[in-house]
């Protein structure tokens, strides 16, 4: 066969440069916006606050002038009735976070909305009005995670959370967790949640 | 001490090991396939797709344990709670997809690269290393399930991350495994000839190896952990993987009909220029809502709905070659699967991934029965269907190249696979749409959100009968499983006529 040349755009090594280029220029951007990402989400800044963030009020509330809601810390509430430094914090909040880990949390409920399906969202799970009220709800909290199967209220459901043989310190760890991942500012996910403070 | 009583254990060990191995021997006189058809490079590669097809059927069964569950709650209660059985259905999938695309890269390793693999003793110890692994990793997270919250667990048991689970011994292992499986690739490409495949493969599996290594760390700050931990999920699955299938493709393509490797190679291209241009930065549609920062919403967005580009491009080059080639071939059931591929990947990532990938949407769908939809006919379309078209390369080869066609005998078999496994999984894909929906609308959008919501969507009528119909469909799509795994043995047998050969157009 008579080989005509084919234009640019429909040879190969036309493709195959801009393949390469294409390819490495992304990736660029993206290790570029990932180191910028990282520093503005490392605990203590602007979006993920400090985890001693457990010693404080925290409440979600709608901001107009963003139109999002978006995480309120306010003045000291103690958790267990207690202060914790920074490290002490820290230490209480990986405790919880490897605990989540360890008991594969993340296989029924959805941690910032990714996980499994079979169990409702922990993102906000500290503020929910399924605690019934701020006094009793850290002892809730604690209870049920060592004792699920006994605690269980299924909401109808028949749904039980198994017992995974949770420690009383490692239940506190993952109810320090759960408080310090409230506090984390995700762009207003999720829409409209009425928190535990909130009045009816 | 009774030393008879352990006499009596140890005749009884030989006496069970006499009896799988004649088991076995019946076994291969039944199947009558003869392995002197594969090249070395091919038998190891029928080994990988042995482990992959095994895994697959556990994928499918664990999927229905954890079906039923959502019916019946108290099924299986502490006994194999619906974490572990969910766990070792997307990790079954995961590890089969590799497994497999291992294979298809054996497979065609020699005849691309023109001589005989570098390390194939090598490949086969790491094959039995990989295996024994799994074999393990499936034993402990059945046995033992959970750890107490310390670094132990993640190093042993598991890490408690979705897709990702492998205690981290294992993820070294995979580590080690894949750069021998990397040293064969690249070696065998040295002595013998690169090619534009090769090359698109080489770098390819580099990146896949590499992305790995992200998600093998412990971090106490949450965004951090996810941010990574999608740098390994989406970036397989909407960059490296779809490429790797874009190279079997090719491969596949010019093998089965004789396309020119001018004009694959071309495609092959194009595909990774748009795949990686939307697919790299398409990582954004992650981080919305996980705590980084704002900017995603706006490049996550647009990007990602470039996305179903290249998979539109993949659809145009498989049907465009199939009908310029007039579907001539003497391997229909691999080309059904194959076409069936090319519309799966469309639909399920193109199509069910750009419907929720807008922030404005995702707000309402992220973490509901949404992402299962879309999961599932993703995975099933893009990664199965490729599988299970090479299998049929793998068999009609391993049968002394017999001719494989919708007038064989037994033909109705690779048919009505074909129709239950992508009818089955179509139908759970439309039951989890619509329990998606109801959840969108009634868990976010009405309730916002709270653990009432999620119940209150939970108990909806609309949703329960959804989760019988994805159940219905669940029990079609395993039909379709247990149907192939008979065909794939059976296939050829008895058959005298050869596949005509296709020539390669130069
Ligand atoms: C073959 C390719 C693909 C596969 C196998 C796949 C698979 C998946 C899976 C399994 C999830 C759920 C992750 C989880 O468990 O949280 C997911 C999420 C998602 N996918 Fe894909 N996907 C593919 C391609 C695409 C494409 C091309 C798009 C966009 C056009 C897309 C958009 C999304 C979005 C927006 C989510 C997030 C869902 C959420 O917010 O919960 N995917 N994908
Ligand atoms: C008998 C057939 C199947 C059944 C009954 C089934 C069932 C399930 C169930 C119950 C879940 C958990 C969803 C949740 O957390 O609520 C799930 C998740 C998943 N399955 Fe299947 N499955 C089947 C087949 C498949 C196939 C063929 C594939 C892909 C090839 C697949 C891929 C997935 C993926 C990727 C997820 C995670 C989705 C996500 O997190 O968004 N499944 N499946
Ligand atoms: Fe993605």
């Amino acid at each position: 066969m008579n080989e005509t040349p084919l234009p640019l755009w429909a040879s190969e090594s036309f493709w195959k440069k801009t393949a390469i280029w294409v390819t490495a220029g992304s990736f660029l951007i993206l290790v570029v916006l990932t180191f910028d990402s990282l520093s503005q989400t490392s605990a203590g800044g602007k979006r993920v606050p400090a985890y001693s963030v457990i010693n404080k009020k925290i409440d979600y509330q709608y901001k107009e002038e963003l139109h999002k809601f978006m995480p309120v810390i306010g003045e000291t509430e103690l958790l267990f009735g207690k202060e914790y430094t920074e490290e002490e914090a820290r230490q209480l909040v990986d405790l919880g976070k490897k605990t989540t880990q360890a008991k594969n949390c993340m296989n029924c409920h959805t941690l910032l909305g990714n996980g499994a399906y079979y169990a409702p969202d922990l993102t906000k799970a500290w503020l929910d009005k399924g605690w019934i009220s701020k006094d009793v709800r850290e002892d809730m909290m604690v209870k049920f995670l060592m004792d699920p199967e006994k605690n269980a209220r299924t909401f109808g459901s028949n749904r039980k959370m198994p017992n995974l043989k949770i420690t009383e310190q490692e239940a506190k760890g993952v109810v320090a967790f759960l408080k310090w991942m409230s506090s984390i500012d995700t762009n207003g996910f999720p829409y409209n949640f009425k928190t535990i403070n909130a009045e009816e | 001490m009774n030393t008879s009583g352990l006499n009596g254990v140890m005749q009884n060990a030989t006496a069970l090991g006499e009896k799988s191995r004649a088991c076995l021997n019946t076994f291969k006189a039944w199947v009558q396939l003869d392995s002197s058809n594969l090249s070395p490079g091919q038998q190891l590669s029928v080994k990988y797709f042995i482990v992959a097809v095994i895994l697959f059927f556990a994928q499918i069964l664990f999927g229905m344990l954890a079906a039923t569950q959502f019916i019946f709650p108290g099924f299986l209660y502490e006994i194999l709670d619906f974490s572990v059985n969910r766990m070792i259905h997307i990790n079954a999938m995961i590890v089969w997809m590799l497994y497999g695309f291992i294979g298809c890269v054996y497979w065609f390793l020699e005849d691309e690269s023109g001589t005989d693999i570098v390390g194939l003793k090598l490949g086969n110890l790491a094959f039995w290393v990989l295996t024994g692994a799994v074999t393990v990793v499936v034993l402990v997270y059945l046995l033992v399930q959970i750890g107490p919250g310390k670094d132990s667990s993640l190093w042993l048991i598991n890490e408690g991350r979705e897709y990702i689970e492998a205690p981290r011994w294992a993820d070294i292992g995979i580590v080690v495994v894949m750069l021998i499986f990397f040293y064969n690739v690249v070696a065998t490409f040295s002595k013998g000839k690169w090619s534009g495949i090769a090359g698109v493969l080489t770098l390819d599996l580099v990146a896949l190896a590499g992305l790995y290594v992200a998600g093998m760390f412990y971090m106490t700050n949450i965004t951090h952990e996810q941010y990574w931990w999608w740098w390994v999920i989406h970036l397989w699955v909407e960059a490296t993987w779809e490429v790797l299938v874009g190279v079997i493709m090719a491969w596949s393509l010019m093998k089965l009909l004789g396309v020119r490797r001018k004009i694959i190679q071309t495609w092959l291209y194009i595909e990774v220029a748009l795949m990686f241009g939307s697919g790299i930065l398409g990582l954004g549609h992650h981080y919305f809502w996980i705590g980084t920062p704002e900017y995603w919403l706006t490049i996550g967005g647009f990007f990602s709905a470039l996305e179903p580009i290249p998979l539109v491009a993949m659809v145009v080059h498989a049907v465009y070659d199939s009908g310029a080639h007039a579907f001539k071939n003497g391997n229909h059931p691999a080309l059904a699967w194959i076409i069936a591929q090319a519309f799966g990947n469309f639909f399920g990532a193109g199509v069910w991934g750009f419907m929720h990938t807008l922030p404005q949407i995702n707000m309402f769908t992220h973490g509901t029965q949404w992402s299962a939809s879309h999961g599932h006919l993703a995975f099933f379309g893009a990664y199965a269907t490729i599988n299970i078209a090479f299998f049929y390369l793998a068999i009609q080869h391993w049968r002394g190249d017999v001719w494989m066609g919708g007038n064989s005998q037994n033909a109705w078999r690779w048919k009505w696979a074909l129709g239950l496994l992508n009818g089955g999984v179509v139908g759970m894909t439309i039951a989890l749409l619509i329990a998606g929906y109801e959840q969108s609308f009634i868990e976010r959008a009405v309730e916002g959100s709270t653990w009432g919501g999620y119940f209150a969507a939970q108990n909806h009528p609309s949703f329960q009968s959804a989760m019988n119909w994805r159940w219905f469909f669940g029990l079609i799509t395993f039909a379709g499983l247990i149907l192939l795994i008979w065909d794939l043995l059976t296939i050829g047998k008895g058959e005298t006529r050869k596949a005509p050969i296709i020539p390669v157009e130069e």
